[in-house]
């Protein structure tokens, strides 16, 4: 995998991005706003479940009317997010919010996933009794509290504490960024 | 004001009290720093879709008032954190904000977004029918959070 990344770095492309003055800012910066996009988009959705906001309107209509915004934001996000990875392969792919934000995106995954099937199977009932199951109103709330720690981890990615160019970590940093310490430097570190 | 006076008032913020503490510490700034861009996505959801109702791009069977009505007080909170959050974040970096042009675009913007939106935009669509120079207002008001959101961002690369 780090032969891989470590390639993905020496490619023109990643050089060019990486010495850029102004394409990695303006980068960021869509990224944040297709960021805003996504999540603001997302949380009408998700109030709508747990019963505020567009209240006169039926679960599968908020879906279908908000719902392809919040998917045009959300692939926005990502093209923009994977140009910012391709720009600093080797430090995102060793740095602990990274790895942790990627791991939050996966469970946000999951849980979008799991509402998904359900809603698939039954919004039809509760746009009749207007009424929705409480662990629906757990997952649109879990949603939103995953995406915030989301936002959250990825403005951490810009700090360096625990990366692998800077040492000594602990062994369980070292361990979950995938870093490797020649042990001898790694006594002589400790012992400053 | 001279300018010389209003720089003195920025040094007088700078060395605040809160400046000082945000400053001080390692993680305070990136932290509340994530606070306001979760307020900059609840603001941008409410901005995005009124505006885009305006346009007629979403919820073209609802009507633009009820649009307006319900984002509202969404815009009101996201607009509330962003402020609260954004205090501190100015106090401890008040002379880079000052000497930063993207500071001052972005102030202004967020002036005029939020007097476009309270003052204009709000009272025409709660008290009119749907009309095309709503389509205006929307484009407007979007286009001036858009410009007060990035040069936000900008702000950090100065």
């Amino acid at each position: 995998m780090f032969n891989f990344i470590d390639w993905l770095a020496s490619t023109s492309g990643s050089i060019a991005l990486r010495e850029s003055l102004y394409m990695y800012p303006w980068i960021e910066s869509a990224h944040v706003l297709f960021i805003t996009i996504f999540f603001g988009t997302l949380l009408f959705v998700d109030l709508r479940l747990t019963g505020y906001g567009f209240k006169n309107l039926s679960i599968s209509q908020m879906n279908a009317k908000i719902l392809p915004l919040t998917l045009i934001g959300f692939l926005f996000m990502i093209i923009t997010g994977l140009l910012l990875f391709y720009a600093l392969p080797v430090r995102n792919y060793q740095n602990l919010f990274f790895r942790i934000k990627l791991f939050l995106m996966l469970l946000a995954g999951l849980n979008a996933w799991y509402f998904h099937r359900t809603m698939n199977r039954q919004s039809k009932a509760w746009d009749k009794n207007s009424f929705i199951p409480f662990r629906m109103k757990v997952s649109a709330t879990i949603s939103l509290v995953l995406w915030g720690l989301v936002i959250l981890s990825g403005r951490m990615i810009a700090y360096n504490w625990f990366d692998c160019d800077k040492q000594p970590q602990s062994e369980l940093v070292n361990f979950l960024i995938s870093c490797t310490v020649d042990p001898e430097i790694y006594e002589y570190l400790n012992g400053i | 004001m001279e300018s010389n006076q209003l720089l003195e008032i920025i040094y007088l913020l700078e060395d605040s009290y809160i400046g000082e503490y945000v400053r001080g510490s390692l993680w305070l700034f990136p932290v509340i720093q994530s606070f306001h861009l979760i307020g900059l996505g609840i603001l941008g959801g409410a901005v995005v879709i009124g505006d885009f109702r305006l346009l007629g791009i979403l919820m073209k069977t609802e009507t633009t008032s009820y649009v307006i009505r319900v984002t509202k007080p969404w815009f009101n909170f996201g607009l509330s954190i962003l402020i609260l959050t954004g205090i501190p974040l100015f106090l401890s970096e008040a002379v880079k904000c000052y000497y930063s042009r993207a500071f001052w675009i972005k102030i202004s913007c967020l002036l005029m977004g939020t007097i476009f939106v309270y003052f204009i935009r709000n009272p025409i669509v709660l008290s009119r029918e749907e009309n095309f120079f709503m389509k205006i207002l929307g484009v407007l008001s979007f286009s001036i959070w858009v410009v007060t959101a990035a040069s936000g961002r900008w702000i950090g690369f100065s």
